[in-house]
């Protein structure tokens, strides 16, 4: 019996060592699967906690989570891209100086053999009325994601009620997403950044592009940063939050988003340095002076 | 697809070479479980002598309570800390969301249902004849509990055991209300060994998640070893 009360404590003494501290000052941030599993934020993190002597710590979920954590107070800070979900956030009041940071694009993705004949078209509408068509298999998000959201508003422009059996939902990030979409033989709508880091992997092609590369300005993908509003919860690191904005969109900042490659593949463009700031990434899109 | 084989091999050179991030993130899957342990055995133990050796109305409702405890999903559980953490909810001043501390919470709510139900097992298992024996040996009300619990050490030991097990493999609720954090240059704060083969397997390094895993298991398994081996020295 004594030795298992030694081993007990031992343990225990163990385990109260080594503990990780953190006196400073920290700013929790929540963002997507999409942004963070390509490591462009480790990259932006590290600059800016060195020079401002911040810990960021980061939650990586969808893009409707991600607000959601943010409107209970959960986070100082978001980086997502869903504009409409976006402007929700800040109409109620959640959130405020949004500011535009980088842009890439969706693409849609689908097996070798292209069973709907999709490959190489201009307009991705086009491409989702054929899949439908077709009834080939389309693997959605299915999470209330950025990604999720703009696949259900192409299926609206496209005129099409996807539906059972060919249309599915998996319910996962984007990652997880892909290589279900590969085992499964199916199409499905990524950003092109998680594509590219995942794509020896996956037995999927790129089959219509977005205005990356010159293709359908309807898969444009902007991610944005709002800060949480202090106002609502004073707690939060306000201050920090705003830090961060100014670090993302400075020349700096920007510099790190332009230069980031993933298998030699440049992912995101920085689009908040401009002359001429459009002001419609300050505000509701819908909002009147 | 990844090897296995060549999984192990990763495996083997990342626990060789102390690969940092492994290091910090077994850090913080032992010391997360670690506590939980030590809080929620304490705990069951009492529950468990309580509902096993004494005598009370409601005793049996409790007993089935604790036998539904013992399979709730993870992530139900980890969405209610979740809630009650937020800063909108009703603990929300105290800031431990995403914190190791609600990780901590989170998994003894998992761990001690599970804990008390086998040490309870074990306690009712114990033959009758033990504790009367002791009576007439004229042992008092405390000295024949002590008794009891005595003789269902193994199992008492079976029950840590499996709340670790539960506690070290536990995805799901540790991702919610952890956040499953990581500082620059692969530091954990908040990333578990589970949780970290939940990244690695989304970004499709199959190689690391899997050898993640193996590590998992050999934590696990040399806990095991070391707890078969006082068992049969029996001497305690």
């Amino acid at each position: 019996m004594k030795r298992v009360v030694v081993l007990v404590i031992s343990l225990w003494s163990l385990l109260a060592l080594g503990q990780v501290a953190w006196g400073g000052e920290e700013l929790v941030i929540s963002t997507t699967t999409s942004v963070y599993d390509t490591g462009l934020l480790d990259r932006l993190n590290a600059a800016f906690g060195e020079r401002f002597g911040v810990m960021v710590k980061v939650i990586a979920v969808g893009t409707g989570a991600a607000l959601r954590l943010a409107r209970e107070g959960n986070v100082d800070l978001v980086l997502v891209h869903a504009r409409a979900a976006e402007d929700e956030f800040l109409r109620g009041g959640w959130g405020i100086n949004r500011r535009d940071v980088m842009y890439n694009d969706f693409v849609l993705v689908g097996p070798p053999d292209d069973p709907a004949g999709v490959g190489g078209l201009k307009s991705v509408a086009e491409a989702f009325r054929r899949i439908a068509e077709s009834r080939a298999r389309f693997l959605s998000r299915g999470d209330d994601s950025g990604t999720h959201k703009r696949e259900l508003s192409l299926w609206e422009v496209a005129g099409v009620i996807p539906d059972a059996p060919w249309y599915m939902e998996s319910g996962k990030g984007q990652g997880d997403n892909l290589v279900q979409a590969s085992l499964m033989g199916a199409y499905t709508l990524t950003d092109r950044g998680t594509f590219i880091s995942l794509q020896e992997r996956l037995e999927l092609l790129m089959l219509v592009e977005g205005p990356l590369n010159g293709g359908d300005p309807l898969l444009m993908n902007p991610y944005g940063v709002i800060a949480v509003n202090p106002a609502v919860y004073p707690n939060r690191n306000y201050i920090m939050a705003m830090a961060y904005i100014g670090f993302l969109t400075s020349p700096e900042g920007q510099h790190i988003i332009e230069e980031f490659r993933v298998n030699g593949e440049r992912l995101f463009v920085p689009m908040a340095l401009s002359r001429e700031p459009r002001f419609e990434q300050y505000v509701p899109q819908d909002w009147r002076r | 697809m990844p090897s296995l084989l060549s999984a192990v091999s990763q495996a083997f050179s990342m626990i060789v070479s102390l690969d940092s991030y492994l290091l910090s993130v077994v850090g913080v899957s032992l010391r997360v479980s670690g506590m939980a342990l030590v809080i929620s055995v304490p705990l069951s133990a009492l529950v468990a002598a309580l509902l096993g050796l004494a005598r009370f109305p409601g005793r049996n409702l409790l007993r089935t309570l604790v036998n539904t405890g013992m399979g709730v999903p993870s992530v139900i559980v980890g969405l209610v800390v979740l809630l009650l953490l937020s800063r909108s909810g009703p603990f929300g001043g105290l800031g431990l969301l995403w914190t190791p501390t609600a990780m901590v919470i989170s998994q003894c709510v998992l761990i001690t249902p599970l804990i008390t139900g086998v040490m309870l097992s074990a306690l009712v298992g114990v033959d009758r004849a033990i504790s009367e024996a002791a009576h007439a040996l004229g042992a008092s009300r405390l000295q024949r509990v002590l008794t009891v619990i005595r003789e269902a050490r193994f199992g008492f030991l079976t029950a840590v055991i499996a709340g670790f097990g539960r506690a070290i493999s536990e995805v799901g609720s540790v991702l919610l209300v952890g956040g499953n954090i990581v500082f620059p240059h692969g530091v954990s704060y908040t990333r578990t060994l589970t949780t970290a083969i939940v990244v690695e397997t989304r970004k499709g390094q199959f190689e690391t998640a899997l050898a993640l895993g193996i590590v998992l298991i050999v934590i696990v398994l040399s806990l095991n070893l070391l707890a078969s081996r006082l068992q049969r020295r029996g001497s305690w």
